[in-house]
């Protein structure tokens, strides 16, 4: 595929916007592809644009890596291999009628981006819906005008480490504000992206809340390499992350994760 | 001052107190409301009270040399602030803002600190609340310290 845009979000990460052509590329929120760089290699990136946009492929990469580094340097014009869609999706349509929770943290909204598209896209669909996005910083937030444009639908609410006196938002990390969400407990459905640790933090926090494990979705980044459950690269257990995640609740990969030799 | 005794007592952070308790720390307690930007305590001053805050926000902030002031943390509804008037040397540590128009109950503390020393039981229930206040707040800065070197090791 073609990349037909390149947006610089913060330090170090980067949107590309492909075009898919006529057949466009469908797929469900939460999924990812393998994005191969020609001479570089190949990684698993989350898909990050709105699910019914099919005629644009976006994906937002964070430059650490030989080919993360080299998907960053690509610019319009540009070709690149795509393989995919691949993986499970957020379960965004029995959340209906529900009350919705995200809670994630710098490039982990990426991968929630395209549940919190459809939500905003079917808004009378759902209940209370609340973002709880947090950063290091305030220039290190994504997406900042998307967060604005959210904010008239669904309560957003941004979290960063530290930040001068002008902020206006919270401090601190966002486990800190879970308790601060007046969630209803029976009726929210949370979906959570981080990494693990900070995800075991989150999920600790939310059963104090009240809501239990199989109310609590999250994605989780393995060593994907084939993307179709053979290679056994992204094993977890009896999962594999690439075809029966990433996207799991968190009941059926609590005692896996709890695991440190997985 | 009686109209807050049921407010005390709804409180999470006073969950539990024996009555007889709720009852003293209202004698302790007063109605104080803060405005946009007015500083609320700096560090270095005398810590002889804590604060529930009833509605608003309040932030706490460093002064650095050469950055200026840099928020560490937020602080909204429900939330406890002022552990110094219970460890010596009884110095607030950090500088108090408010954010936005916040009205919270002022606790005296240097009283309290008193009827501490005389009743050990009351300064066992104080303690227990807020050692639970000041642990989560020692975890969450421990997470937030493995996220800067999870980021750190991103930006290598």
């Amino acid at each position: 595929m073609t990349v037909s845009k390149v947006e610089k979000e913060t330090r170090g990460t980067f949107t590309l916007e492909l075009d898919p052509g006529e057949s466009g590329f469908p797929f469900l929120p939460g999924q990812f592809n393998m994005l191969y760089v020609f001479g570089n290699g190949e990684v698993p990136i989350s898909i990050s644009g709105d699910p019914e946009r099919p005629d644009i492929l976006v994906h937002t990469v964070r430059a650490v890596g030989k080919v993360s580094k080299a998907l960053c340097r690509l610019r319009p014009g540009d070709v690149l291999g795509v393989r995919g869609p691949y993986g499970s999706s957020w379960p965004v349509d029995a959340c209906r009628e529900r009350d919705i929770l995200f809670v994630t943290g710098g490039l982990g909204l990426a991968p929630l981006r395209p549940a919190v598209f459809h939500i905003f896209n079917h808004r009378r669909d759902y209940g209370k819906v609340i973002l709880l996005y947090g950063a290091r910083s305030p220039d290190r937030l994504l997406y900042t005008k998307e967060l604005e444009t959210w904010s008239r639908a669904l309560r957003v609410e941004p979290a960063v480490g530290s930040a001068g006196p002008d902020w206006k938002g919270h401090v601190g990390i966002v486990t800190n504000f879970i308790a601060r969400m007046d969630c209803d407990p029976a009726q929210t459905k949370a979906m959570i992206c981080s990494s693990e640790s900070m995800m075991r933090s989150m999920i600790s926090e939310l059963n104090l809340l009240g809501i239990p494990d199989r109310e609590i979705h999250l994605t989780l980044e393995r060593n994907m390499k084939c993307g179709l459950g053979l290679c056994g690269h992204c094993q977890l257990g009896p999962t594999f992350v690439c075809k029966n995640g990433p996207v799991y609740s968190y009941d059926r990969v609590k005692e896996l994760l709890a695991k440190r030799e997985l | 001052m009686h109209d807050l005794l049921p407010f005390l007592a709804e409180h999470d952070f006073f969950k539990d107190l024996d009555e007889k308790y709720l009852s003293l720390l209202v004698g302790c307690a007063k109605n104080v409301r803060f405005e946009p930007e007015q500083v609320i305590h700096r560090e270095g001053e005398p810590a002889d009270e804590f604060y529930l805050i009833r509605k608003g926000k309040v932030r706490v902030e460093i002064h650095s040399t050469g950055i200026g002031p840099v928020v560490i943390q937020t602080l909204t509804d429900g939330d406890v602030f002022g552990s110094n008037w219970l460890i010596p040397p009884y110095k607030w540590l950090f500088d108090y803002r408010a954010v936005e128009r916040t009205r919270a109950l002022s606790m005296d503390g240097k009283c309290l600190r008193g009827k501490c020393d005389e009743d050990h039981d009351l300064g066992y229930a104080l303690m227990m609340r807020f050692s639970q206040v000041l642990s989560k707040r020692l975890y969450m800065t421990r997470m937030q310290l493995l996220l800067e070197l999870e980021s750190f090791e991103d930006d290598e």
